[in-house]
This record gives structure tokens, sequence and C-alpha cells, in this order.
């Protein structure tokens, strides 16, 4: 059937293809797969689906190279979600996503919509959310601008997820000014399942009936996934209607009526209504299905009078699901959802006749043929090609920077590095997010490297982090994709765990530019080599390019979130030292490597030097040291060396509980040869410190997996302070000082302006 | 024992206090849907944390016209045991079982260990708990601040209502140590009959050592002897 125009529907145009983001090449391989010129409707549809956001078109080619399998991947990439077997007939589904564009303009709806979002995908495959993570990018908090985007953004994911009852338990928090006009929003959420109750969005048996699920349509966040698929500009803020705006109540009802729906058996598929709403959502379950599928738009339930099937095909409001119910149940299933005080409506149905075809009515508004509308989506290999200006930062001599005068006294250096907001505790954000709901929470945000949390009904536990040093990856893609995922392991290796797979947001700048198309390439594959070494694979993710401001682009930013398992949960390992007189234990190696430290950002405002070399065999032994460790009952503690060096991770160890304060007393004197601010604050990869009532025994461990160790000194009481023998000299830091430097960096720096009452001015991007 | 745990279509602590109740204290535990009007006779009734209808107007304020509520209010007037953790408090005092009010905290939303000190031990909920005892579990919400006329302050003290005060590590309440602002550190408090209940903190978050603290269990098993006697 050949749809017709509506009354009303402006006529097809350049301008108006241009409008809808589409290029001239994208608009002839439309009409070519139409054989006509597309309806207002049919241009709407797939200026959506053939949006980055949605399609993928930059990015496929390559991530078809990610490692994708392992013989307890239930669900690899394709899917709302990712699921692994966890054993006991039990498996987990993980996603992370981002929400960058809409929290950059609008960071309270911005970012919790993103937790809904994220929530959603967890729950259609029939998951219990157990958890949620986040890992923020943002500018230097000198500006009010970035405050005022960090309170909203806390406070809309703490609004969205206590709301929902899904304990907030880890994720990562980095300021830097390449993030300044974009920060990185990204969600990841982590559900638990009983095997054969997972479900998937693949549309099937013709005649069964699609129902729309949830809140009604309205007219908000029309065209997000095109706006996300957009460098940001001073015009921006225009498009704040484009965010939606969240509900987490009606999420909450959604979430347990469609676990109920999934366990009734009455429904053969379930998709979410994310990005390009209905419309993306319905395309995609067909394209898994390869079936055909009808809407009739005058069906879906609306929040406003008059809305046209564009609009309705378009709309990104929040809290809607798409379900595949068996024909003839549709009451049951409407049954469900009013327990909840929620509608289902049919809007459509699984057709034999290989079309998408969306009516008003009667009357056919579009209609493509067969599942090409996914399929025939244009994909790109666009040139890479490194930028100079990079190459020469990255060979600068970072080790001819000069030290100021004040770091004759390290102990200056160690404290100022300890305020730094990259470093600091993040307590100022997690005390605003739920932890401990759904009493499973072993270990809480800024109690070890990963959170850990319980799985009632077995001895397991399950270990989460999310990681990415986007400087490392600006400074050498390859490299700083390789360590993002290996940080990322060895993070959960810290509490006991063992690595098992990894969710990824692959935040990135324009790909049309060969210089971000090269990091683009370059991080993914030293991200597979990773993958492949520690054997995580990849079961899905999330891309988002474009994240770019008037000011350039931000720090490649491939985030990594990383989900472990413990045999036993009752061994999971905190980071802070806990007993006077246990044995300190470096693993790993330190080196003369200095280059893309915090050290030297912080302290130098240099962002330069090739990042610290990231072995990946080492890496994996690494892993299986701390493992073998933990799970014989040796370690006491565990933190693994990153941002700050050796000095920073051993300062934490002493102080990041605040309850519980321990001195420590260690000699480096083993490596007297290095320079002496590489050896305290240089970020050689691959090392962790552990404390142990048996260093023997750890010593022995650590050899058979070829890891060097050293037993450095001892744990003391907190009145010792933290004294480091370096170069010959006693570095002593107060532990007050370095605490209070620690834990308050960050609430003072946001005391610094009323991040609402400047708000207004702040569109402008002003700095106060 | 058997407890009956209402379950409002916004509640996100009701599994919480099922497993306290049935896997930490062995007792039996039912969920009860807002919507009905049985209470399936149970001996206690807890109303749990979470945010019953969204929340957007008031902490509890629908919540209270929910069906079920009319009989929660009966059981209460007869005597029988209820107990309002975190939202189930901000419900009950929207219900009129407990005076006072739960205003927004003076410092936005909290989620954190705090130390409660335990007031007067002649309730079923502090009865196997001493006078001056401290216990150690979470706090999570952003609408805790107990509010109450200098009048009503004085007389829940006089009729030793108080139940628990925030207090600092020594045991003393403190500026510092009162995370919400809440009125002379007030933490939890009982009606003047002394069989309703309702406190901010997360007793239910606190039954297993694993989890940080076991403090709480010493107010579950207060139940446990209310409900035997």
């Amino acid at each position: 059937m050949t749809p017709t125009p509506r009354p009303g529907d402006p006529t097809i145009t350049p301008a108006l293809v241009a409008e809808h983001g589409l290029t001239r090449d994208e608009y002839d391989r439309l009409v070519n797969m139409l054989g006509r010129t597309p309806t207002f409707t049919e241009l709407g549809i797939v200026s959506a689906l053939w949006s980055e956001h949605c399609s993928y078109k930059h990015s496929r080619p390559l991530l078809k190279k990610l490692p994708t399998n392992a013989p307890y991947v239930l669900q690899g990439p394709g899917e709302n979600a990712g699921v692994i077997s966890i054993g006991d007939g039990l498996a987990v589904a993980f996603k992370i996503e981002s929400h960058n564009h809409p929290s950059a303009v609008e960071p309270y709806q911005g970012a919790a919509t993103g937790v809904g979002g994220i929530l959603r995908d967890v729950f259609t495959m029939g998951a219990r959310p157990i958890a949620m993570l986040n890992s923020l990018r943002f500018g230097s908090l000198d500006s009010a601008r970035v405050r005022y985007l960090v309170a909203g953004v806390v406070r809309g994911i703490g609004d969205y997820g206590n709301c929902m009852g899904v304990p907030t338990v880890a994720g990562d928090v980095m300021f830097d000014a390449a993030y300044e006009g974009n920060p990185l929003v990204n969600a990841m959420c982590v559900g638990i399942l009983r095997e054969d109750e997972l479900i998937r969005a693949k549309a099937q048996g013709i005649g069964n009936k699609i129902m729309a699920v949830g809140a009604r349509t309205g007219r908000d966040g029309i065209h997000g996934a095109s706006f996300a698929s957009e460098d940001l500009s001073h015009n921006s803020d225009a498009k704040r209607p484009r965010v939606q705006v969240g509900d987490p109540f009606t999420e909450k009802l959604l979430l347990e009526a469609t676990l109920e729906l999934i366990a009734s058996g009455h429904v053969v598929a379930v998709q979410d209504m994310g990005a390009a709403g209905l419309t993306s959502s319905s395309a995609e379950m067909a394209e898994r299905g390869d079936v055909g599928v009808t809407i009739d738009t005058l069906k879906v339930p609306v929040r406003e009078s008059g809305m046209t099937p564009y609009e309705i095909l378009l709309s990104e409001s929040q809290e809607r699901m798409l379900v595949v119910a068996i024909k003839g149940r549709e009451e049951k299933v409407r049954a469900i959802l009013a327990k909840w005080d929620l509608t289902a409506e049919v809007i459509g149905e699984v057709i034999a006749e290989p079309v998408y075809r969306v009516t008003e009515g009667k009357k056919v508004v579009a209609e493509f043929p067969g599942t090409r509308l996914v399929t025939d989506c244009p994909q790109y290999h666009p040139e890479a090609k490194e930028s100079e200006a990079i190459i020469a930062l990255r060979n600068r001599d970072v080790n001819a920077i000069p030290a100021l005068p004040q770091e004759r006294n390290s102990a200056w250096t160690l404290c100022r590095l300890m305020e730094s907001p990259t470093i600091a505790s993040k307590r100022w954000l997690y005390r605003q997010y739920d932890s401990t709901v759904r009493t499973n929470t072993v270990i809480g945000p800024g109690g070890g490297d990963a959170a850990v949390l319980r799985i009632r009904g077995t001895t397991k536990g399950l270990a989460l982090k999310t990681d990415c040093n986007g400087r490392y990856v600006y400074l050498d893609p390859r490299v700083g994709g390789r360590i993002a995922v290996a940080e990322a392991a060895r993070n959960v290796a810290c509490v006991g765990a063992r690595p098992m797979a990894i969710t990824n947001c692959l935040n990135f700048g324009n790909p049309t530019r060969p210089d971000i198309f090269f990091q683009f390439r370059e991080a993914l594959a030293g991200m597979s080599e990773a993958c492949v070494a520690l054997g995580t694979p990849v079961t899905g993710g999330n891309v988002s390019l474009y994240n770019e401001s008037p000011a350039g682009a931000v720090y490649p930013t491939p985030t990594i979130g990383m989900v472990g398992l413990l045999d036993d949960v009752s061994r999971a390992t905190p980071m802070s030292f806990r007993a006077p007189d246990d044995a300190i234990i470096l693993l790993g190696e330190p080196t003369d490597e200095l280059g893309a430290s915090e050290y030297l950002a912080w302290i130098h405002g240099v962002v330069a030097g090739a990042p610290p070399a990231c072995d990946l065999t080492k890496e994996r032994a690494l892993v299986e040291t701390l493992h073998e460790s933990i799970n014989a009952g040796l370690l006491h503690s565990a933190h693994d060396c990153s941002e700050g060096g050796f000095a920073v991770a051993i300062a934490e160890c002493c102080v990041a509980n605040p309850l519980a304060l321990r001195g420590a007393m260690v000699d480096l004197s083993p490596w007297k040869a290095l320079a002496s601010r590489a050896l305290l604050f240089g970020e050689a990869q691959g090392r962790a410190i552990v404390s142990t009532s048996d260093a023997e025994a750890v010593l022995a461990i650590a050899k058979k997996h070829g890891i060097p160790a050293r037993n450095i000194g001892t744990v003391k009481p907190h009145n010792e302070g933290l004294v480091i023998i370096v170069s010959g000299h006693s570095m002593r830091s107060p532990l007050l000082d370095l605490s209070s430097a620690y834990h308050d960096a960050i609430p003072r720096a946001m005391q610094r302006a009323p991040a609402e009452q400047v708000s207004a001015e702040l569109a402008t991007g002003a700095t106060v | 024992m058997k407890v009956g745990i209402v379950r409002f279509p916004g509640s996100n602590c009701e599994d919480d206090a099922f497993h306290a109740v049935v896997y930490q204290l062995g007792e039996e535990a039912v969920m009860l849907w807002h919507k009905d009007h049985d209470l399936q006779g149970s001996d206690v009734i807890i109303l749990p944390g979470g945010f019953s209808y969204g929340d957007y107007l008031r902490a509890g304020a629908i919540a209270r016209f929910s069906p079920i509520m009319s009989e929660v209010a009966a059981h209460a007037k007869n005597g029988g045991i209820v107990l309002g953790i975190c939202n189930g408090f901000q419900i009950a005092c929207e219900a009129g079982l407990l005076p006072g009010a739960l205003l927004h905290n003076d410092v936005g939303y909290r989620s954190m260990p705090v130390t409660i000190r335990v007031e007067h031990a002649n309730t079923a909920f502090t009865s196997a708990a001493k006078v001056g005892q401290c216990l150690t579990m979470p706090i999570a919400h952003g609408e805790g601040r107990f509010a109450a006329s200098e009048d009503l302050l004085d007389e829940l003290e006089s009729n030793a209502q108080v139940l628990f005060r925030y207090v600092d590590a020594s045991g003393e309440t403190t500026v510092d140590a009162n995370p919400n602002g809440a009125m002379r550190s007030i933490a939890g408090i009982c009606n003047a009959a002394r069989n309703v209940i309702g406190l901010m903190p997360h007793p239910e978050r606190a039954v297993d050592p694993i989890l940080g603290s076991d403090d709480g269990l010493v107010l579950f098993e207060s139940l446990l002897v209310a409900a035997h006697a």
C-alpha cells in the first residue's frame, strides 16, 4: 500500500531533508529503497532510525570487531542489555548508556531520564535491577556552570534511583577542562534474573498483538535521538524541549508490572521505548524477529489531543514500553497493568507480510519494505588520521618539567593531589544516593575499589565498577583503551572477584573528523586486546559521538562497566588498611613513567607525555594474584594504584575510611634509582597495595603468578601518620592533613556558589 | 508472630523488611496489598520505606487514603502494633497514627550510616534494648526532619514518647550528629498508647553483619517478645 501525505504535511524539500539531519546520499538511499518520494512521516522515521544514536552508522563496522564470546555469555550485543550466567540458575543483565547532551542543557532531567532509560533496558530482559552505577565527567569546579551541572546531575541521578529503590553503589567521577562544555553522564544498571526467565525483544508469532504499555505519549523529547547525534553549540539550550521529563514513580510501577508480565508468560517480547520512541522500538523488534509489523497511531494512548503520526512516532516520552502479547491474552496483559494503575493498549500486530507499516486509522501514512529500514541503514568508514598536535604532546619530555619550589617537600605535593577533585572523596555526591536499599550492599561507595553485592540464596557476590581515564586515551588511544579495561578488571579483582564481562559507553567527538575517528578506532583496538587478554567479553553498550562543544571535543572516553564474580562474598575486601602491624605489600613494579598523570595535570597544568605502558600479561597475572590471595583469606585490604600513583594510593588506604584512620610506614629505597616524583606520583600500571598478616604467603602467590612483589612496610596506628622513605628522606604526612584534603575538597568547592542561584545566567556558559 | 507488610505502589523497602522478619528473625511475614482491606490476621503491621505514591506532593500524603490504611488504623486503635520505617513513619504521621510531621531535611537527601540512642525501652519495639544503648544503621531520606510545636515536643518528652535520638560516637546529641535538622535530634517516636512506633533510620537494613551492622536486630527481637507476651 502506498502511503498518502496527510493534509498539512510540509512538502519534502532539500531544506527539510537537511533539517532532519539526512545527507544528500542518505536521502537518495531512502528514495531508492521506497521507489518514490517519502512522506513527511517517513522522513521523520528515517531521520530518527538513521541518526548516529540509533544506527551506529559510523561505529558499527568497528564494534563488530570487539570480542563478545564466552561460554557464560547468554546474550551479547544487540539486545536491550547483555546477559551472563553466574551459575545456580541465575544470570546477570547489565548495560551502560550515555545521557550526555540532555544533561548538558538540562542536568537534572537529563541525568534522571538517563537513569530511567538504563533501568528499562535491564528490566525489559526480565531482570530485577539490583544496582546502579554512574560514570561522570565534568569541567573544572572553578566554573559556576560546572558546579550547576554537577549539582543538577547528582540530584537527578539520586532522585530517580532513590525513588526506584535501586541502590547506587559505585561509579567514577573525573574533572577536566576537556569536559567543560560537554559533560559526560553515563549510567549503568545491573539486574538479576533466573536464566529461564530471560526474555528478548524479538517480535514473533504472526497475529500476536503489539501493545503500548505504561505512560501516555506526549510531545516531549521529539527528535531527542537526532539531538544526541550532533555537536553541542551555543544554540543547544534552545533544544531544551527535546529533553524528556522523568517520572520515577511511574517507572517503579512499570518495573513491577513488567516483571509480573514476563513471569505470567502472556508476552513473547518486551522492548523499551527509548531513543526515537515508538519508531525505533517497533522497527527493531520487527527486524530482530524478521517479521512485518503494523502500527495504528490512532490507537496509541496520548497525553494531548491533535498529535500527528509524526509526533506520536518520534516522541520520547518516558516510562513507556512495547510488548508483544500472545494473541487472545490481551485482556490478561491489561489486567496486570491495571493492578499497577497503568494502561496497556493494542496498537498493532505482528504480520506475515514483510513490511513496516504505520497507519492513522485506515489510512497508511508510512510504509517501508521488509526490515530494510534497519538493515539498509548507511554505514560509513571514515578516514582516520592522528592529530599532529597530539603526537607532539605525547612526545614531550615531561621529566624535563621542573618541579615547583614547594615540591621539595613531597608531602606538600601529596596533600595537593589529595584535594584534586578527580582524586578526592566523592562522598558529597554519593551521600545523595541511596546505596543500601535492597540490603545486599556489602561494599558500597567509597568502601573498596569496586562495589560488592551479595546474591541472596547463594554464597556468591557481584563486584561492579566503571572506569576510564580519558586523558590516557587522548594522549594514546590504543594504550588508553587497554588501560580502561585493565583498570576496571584490577578494581574488581581488588575486592576479590574474577572479572567476567564488560559493557561499554563510547564517548567520543565528531567521527567525521579524521583525528576523532582515529581515536575511536585505536581505542576500540586497545579495548579489544585487553578484553581478550583478561577474558572479559563485551556484552553490549552504547556509542555516544559528537561530544563536542565550541571549545572542541571531549577527551575520548570509552567508559568500561565491569562485572566480576566472587564465589564467596564473605571474602569481599575493602580498600582501607585495617589492623596495625599488618604487612604492606606492593604488587607490581614502579617505573619512571610520569606522562599523562594527574600529578602533571593538577600540579603543573600540563596534559602531555605518553600514558604509562599497559602489559596485559602482567595485568592478568596481577588479577590472578589478587583473586587467589583474597580467596585464601590472606588480604585485609587491597587498593590499586591509579590517578596520583603510589603515594595517593597509600594515602587513600590510610584515610579513605574517616571513621577508622590508619597510619603506615613504608620504605621505597629498593627503587632509589627512580626519580622520586615518578616513584611517588607516576601512574605505572599493574600495581596494587595490599595489607596482610601473612606476608610470606602473599609473596609466594605473587611469585607463582610471576608478579613482582615486595614487603614495603607496616600498617600503623593513626597517630603515627603516613611515613614514606624515599630518596633517603622520610616524607611525613599527618593523617589529619591528608584526610581533610581528601574529604573536604569537593564539599568546599561545591559551597562556593549556590549553584541554583546562578543557573539563569549560566545558559550562556559564563564563568562566575 | 505474624508480620503484615503493607505494599504501597511505590514501596521499595518491603522486601528488606520481609527478609529481616523471615530470614533473620525466623518469623512469618505476609505482604498486604494497599488496595485490599484484609490484614490477614497479622499481629504486627509494618509500613515500609519507599515513595508510596511517588511522593511528589508530600511524603505519605496520598498513601494515608489507601484502602488498607483504614484497617491499619483500626488495628492500631485496638492496641495492635504498627511500625513505620522511613516513608512508613511519614505515612503514619500523615494518617494521624503518630504526632508531629516530617519535613524536608535542612541539607537535602542523605544516605549514610547514623547512630541512634535508645531513650526508652518500654515499647514493643525497644523492649529488648537497653536505655542509652547506641545503634548504628543507615538512613536514606530527603524528608526526615521531625518537627512539632514546642508544646507537643514537651508533651512527647514528658510522656516518654521520644524513643530514638541521633547521637555521635560517644552517645551525645550534637548538631553534627543530627543528619537532617530534626528538632531535639528526634529519630523516632511512639504514640501515647505506645503501640505505634515510627523512625526514620532503617533497622531492617542493619540485621546482618556482612552489611556492616546488625544493630537493628535487637529492635526486631523486641517485637518478638511483645507478640508472644
